[in-house]
Order: structure tokens, then C-alpha cells, then sequence
């Protein structure tokens, strides 16, 4: 059972209890959708499983990135983002509807029809075949739980012999595993994402996706952190200038996706070609053109100006209000990616396109706050621990 | 008694050997009510400007002015260029393409916000100052090293010489020293 140290709170288990009733009541909405329109659904839920296997996978970029830099502000989100990468088993679980409704999420490159048309497709269509899709995704899957697994049990580990020689061996995974996890997300949003339309590439299309993911990661974490640190014991750990360093780090991340998205613009809008400026076309008209300047100035506009001020990031409130703002807009982010993939002409959201990420976000959250509560909230054994202890002046 | 001048006199120094007690004592003296105290480390200590009174700065307002002014300088710099004085049809774009001016204009706002911040921090601590009266100190040297020093300066309105002697050696210093102008 539990070591010694930062149990965590008991008020957990009610809120894993409450998110799983809310992920079994929307699944079940999405399910009469599933009825009701069964092509929607599956495009619906697509856009719920890429925004929380972002979580996830951010969260996993996130330990990786605190193992090799170090430093107390990862110490102290360490153990939520472990919990946060056991999620993964369930994403797992997830991705059998996408493989399920395969013909229906990716109308296109599943039609021989389509892929005859040009000779470019023609040439993608070894790439984008269901057998080679469904590898590649048994490989990303098998690279994430082996990375995951290895630094979720070293920690454990770690706190149960107290030896020094565990914090060199999460970096030592995390140097590969972070040069490796870039790749996998790369050519994981190429299949999953920009495979909706074959015909358009974008070579810094996972890039984005690492930021983007990054700074979902970054945002739960801070909600739970904020969450945390009102309560016994975290409150006794965390202080303002913690809240400092994440919200310098969730500046960073509003930068870097909003570098990453603007250069794929930028390309494309200077390269001024037919078959890639289509898919800008299609989401900057008619609806999709308010949710991409909603995206502008709620993802990047304001959070960018609101995080410029010290005495924003240094409190908790702000700054939590802030990452459940990004949160929500990542959503919309997603969305936009996905749907008008689908609808070009047109401006359509369904009504599943919000139950599906609520439905299977109550299922991760119910994933989540119950494997938080399985460990000590600090890594009780590591080396820098002391520090964390200590007032900011004897660091 | 109300203090009398000391013409010779830049203020009593305290010598520390560890931060806490530098902080501490920092608090003690600002909460003692003297105003122009300084404190000395070898590294910076977040909480010392806050122990002796120091919260704000103009330093942000710089610096966020001067990247607005690199920020607008940069994108109308290309707008004057591109479509007032020398406009050539690039693609069939229109002269303002905006996108495009985007990278300069951000490079801008780091360049004219990196300037300001440095030439302003030198403006606003009077850097560099080739006499400082704290040299003056024999062990100041240390101050680079391994000590830790408090000043409370004379020219604080509640500053009087003995007083402010017995109120540092109160505060358990390794030493209390005299500084001289």
C-alpha cells in the first residue's frame, strides 16, 4: 500500500466517482448519436479522442521534458502527470471505435475510388492502406506504454528503495524518449488527422500537434496543481512562485503553438498552391472563420497578453481560470481541424462534436484522479526533493 | 532624539554568514521602520528585495513600451516600404500582405523590448558606477564570496549613528561596521 509521505487527497475518489458518471451518461448520448447518425459519430468522436490522447501524450512529453531539465516546478507535477500517462491503457481501449468505423472517419483514403484519381495519391495510397494504418498505430501505441510503463515504474521504484541511481535512469529514458515521442506525434497526426484529406501536406503538421498536445498537458495540470494545492498536503508544498514557473512554461507553450500554426500559414499563404491553400479555404469561411479567429485570440491573443503579467502567472486563480480557458479553446481547435475535413462547403457542427469530448473526458478524468490517488504526491526518494522543501531563498 | 547629520557618514553595515539571516534581519530592520536599507549576496535572493521594501519597478512598463514601438515600428516600417514608397506586384498578392510581414514585425518587438530592458535596467540602477561608498567596508570584498551584508544608509530620516549600531547588533550579525562616504 501507500508509502509514507503526500497521500493524496480523499476527495479524489469522489471526483474519479462523479467524472465516470458524467463520461457513462454522455457515452450514452453519443451512443443514441451512434443510432441517429452513425457517420457523425464517428467524426464526432474522433475529435474526443484526439483532444484527450493529447492529454495524455502531453503529459508524457511533459514528464520527459522535467526528468532532463530538472528543477522543482517538475518535481512538484511530477507525480499528476505520471498518473495522467496511465491513461494511456484506456486510450487504448478508445481507439477500437476508430478502428471499427475506419470507413467512416476516413472516407477518403478507404475509397480505392478516390486514391485512383491523381498519381501523387495514387503514391500514398501504399502508405494510407487500413492494414498499414492500424501497424503503425499498434507501434505508436506499443512506443507510448513502453516509455510510459519504464518511468512510471522507476518512480515507483524510486520511492520505495531510495536510491540515487533511479533519477539517472529516468533521464536516461527520457532523452531518447522525448526525440522518439516527437516522431511518433508526428507521424501519429499524419494519420489521424491530416489523412482526412489526402491530397494536402503539411510537413509542420505534427509539430503543432506536439505544442498544442504540450500545452492541453500543461493546462490540466495546472487546474489540478491549483486544485491540489487548496488542500492537505500539497498546500503545505506548493507556493506562489511554482505557479510562476508553470505559467512561464504555459507562455512558452502559448508561443510555440502560435509559432508553429502561424509558419504553416504563413507556407502556405506565401506558396499560394491550389491544393494546399484548400484546406485554409475551407476553415476560414462562413462559421469555421469565426472559430479560427476564436482561436487566434482566445488560444494565443489573450492568454499571450495575460500571461506577459507576473502577478497573473503568480496566482493560482488566474492562472487556473486562464488554463481551463485554453482548455475549452483546444477543443475548438480540434474541431476546427477535423470537421470541415468533412464539410468543406458548408459550416456544420453537430451537437456530438461537444458530447464526445465530454463523454470520453469524463472517462479519462474518472482514469485519471484514480490513479492520482494511488501514489505519494511527491516522489518521496528524489534528490532534489530537500529543495523543494525549502524556502525559494536557499535554493 | 532626532538624528544628527552625519556628513561622513554613508550608513552602518551588517555582516552575515548565511541568506536566512540576511532575509530575517532585512524584514526586522524594514519593520523597525527604516526606508533606505540595502542588502548585499553573492547570488540573487528573490525574497531579499521584497524583505527591504523594493517591490516595483518601471522596468516592465519599459520594456513592454519598447516593444510596442519595435512591434508597430517593424510592421509599418514594411508597410511604408512595400506599399508607399516602392510597391513591386509580388505573385499577384496585394502590396499589404500582412502574413508576410509578420516574422520582421516580431523580430522587432524582441530586438527594440531586448534594448529597452537592458538599457533600462542600467538606467534605472545608475549602472555602471565607477564609486560606490560600500567598498569602503574592509570585508566587503567577501559580499562576492560568502557573506551577506545589510546597510541601513544615513541618509534615512529616523537614521541616528548609535541607534542604528544597537539595532543591528541586536539582530546578531557576525559584525557591525561604520561606513564611510
Amino acid at each position: 500500500m501507500m508509502q509514507l509521505g503526500y497521500i493524496p487527497p480523499a476527495e479524489l475518489k469522489s471526483i474519479s466517482m462523479r467524472a465516470l458518471i458524467v463520461g457513462v451518461i454522455f457515452t450514452v448520448l453519443l451512443l443514441i448519436g451512434a443510432v441517429v447518425d452513425r457517420t457523425q459519430f464517428f467524426h464526432a468522436y474522433l475529435v474526443g479522442f484526439i483532444f484527450w490522447i493529447g492529454i495524455t501524450l502531453g503529459s508524457l512529453a511533459l514528464l520527459m521534458l522535467q526528468h532532463l531539465t530538472g528543477g522543482v516546478w517538475g518535481l512538484i507535477i511530477r507525480r499528476v502527470l505520471e498518473a495522467a500517462t496511465r491513461t494511456l491503457p484506456l486510450m487504448v481501449i478508445l481507439f477500437v471505435p476508430i478502428i471499427i468505423g475506419l470507413k467512416q472517419i476516413f472516407p477518403k483514403w478507404t475509397s480505392s475510388a478516390f486514391m485512383n484519381q491523381t498519381a501523387a495519391l495514387q503514391q500514398k495510397a501504399h502508405f494510407l492502406s487500413p492494414g498499414f494504418f492500424l501497424t503503425r498505430a499498434a507501434i505508436y501505441f506499443a512506443f507510448w506504454s513502453l516509455v510510459a510503463l519504464l518511468l512510471n515504474w522507476l518512480s515507483l521504484e524510486q520511492d520505495r528503495t531510495d536510491k540515487k541511481a533511479f533519477r539517472k535512469r529516468m533521464q536516461m529514458i527520457s532523452g531518447p524518449g522525448l526525440a522518439f515521442l516527437i516522431v511518433s506525434i508526428t507521424f501519429a497526426s499524419i494519420d489521424w488527422v491530416m489523412s482526412l484529406e489526402p491530397g494536402w501536406t503539411s510537413t509542420i503538421f505534427g509539430l503543432i500537434f506536439v505544442a498544442s498536445w504540450s500545452l492541453s498537458a500543461l493546462s490540466l495540470t495546472i487546474l489540478t496543481m491549483s486544485w491540489l494545492s487548496r488542500r492537505e498536503p500539497m498546500n503545505a508544498v506548493v507556493q506562489r512562485s511554482h505557479f510562476h514557473d508553470w505559467g512561464n512554461l504555459l507562455l512558452t507553450l502559448v508561443m510555440l503553438w502560435t509559432y508553429f500554426a502561424f509558419s504553416q500559414y504563413l507556407l502556405i499563404w506565401s506558396g499560394n498552391l491550389p491544393e494546399e491553400t484548400s484546406w485554409y479555404v475551407a476553415r476560414k469561411h462562413g462559421g469555421w472563420g469565426v472559430i479560427a479567429l476564436g482561436i487566434v485570440i482566445l488560444q494565443f491573443a489573450f492568454p499571450f497578453l495575460t500571461l506577459l503579467s507576473r502577478a497573473a502567472k503568480k496566482s493560482s486563480d488566474r492562472l487556473a481560470r486562464l488554463a481551463l480557458l485554453i482548455l475549452i479553446m483546444r477543443v475548438l481547435d480540434v474541431i476546427w481541424l477535423i470537421e470541415p475535413a468533412y464539410n468543406p462547403e458548408r459550416f456544420h457542427l453537430s451537437w456530438m462534436d461537444v458530447v464526445a469530448p465530454i463523454g470520453i473526458g469524463g472517462l479519462w478524468i474518472a482514469t485519471f484522479a484514480w490513479q492520482l490517488q494511488k501514489r505519494s504526491l511527491m516522489p518521496i526518494n528524489d534528490p532534489q526533493i530537500e529543495q523543494a522543501l525549502q524556502p525559494a531563498h536557499e535554493h | 532624539m532626532k538624528g544628527k547629520p552625519h556628513p561622513h557618514l554613508y550608513g552602518v553595515m551588517a555582516q552575515f554568514d548565511n541568506p536566512s539571516a540576511l532575509v530575517a534581519a532585512a524584514r526586522e530592520t524594514y519593520e523597525a521602520g527604516y526606508r533606505q536599507i540595502n542588502g548585499y549576496s553573492p547570488f540573487p535572493i528573490e525574497e531579499l528585495s521584497e524583505a527591504i521594501g523594493f517591490r516595483r519597478t518601471a522596468l516592465p512598463l519599459i520594456v513592454l513600451i519598447g516593444g510596442i514601438i519595435g512591434g508597430l515600428g517593424g510592421f509599418f516600417m514594411q508597410y511604408w516600404m512595400e506599399v508607399i514608397d516602392y510597391p513591386i506586384n509580388v505573385g499577384g498578392k496585394p502590396f499589404n500582405s500582412w502574413p508576410a510581414f509578420i516574422p520582421i514585425t516580431f523580430e522587432c518587438t524582441v530586438l527594440v523590448a531586448a534594448f529597452s530592458a537592458v538599457l533600462g535596467m542600467l538606467a534605472l540602477n545608475k549602472l555602471p558606477q565607477p564609486y560606490h561608498p560600500v567598498f569602503n567596508a574592509p570585508n566587503f570584498a567577501l559580499a562576492t564570496r560568502d557573506s551577506f551584508f545589510l546597510v541601513i544608509e544615513s541618509k534615512d530620516p529616523k537614521f541616528d549613528h548609535d541607534e542604528a549600531v544597537r539595532f543591528l547588533r541586536r539582530l546578531e550579525p557576525r559584525e557591525v561596521i561604520d561606513v564611510e562616504l
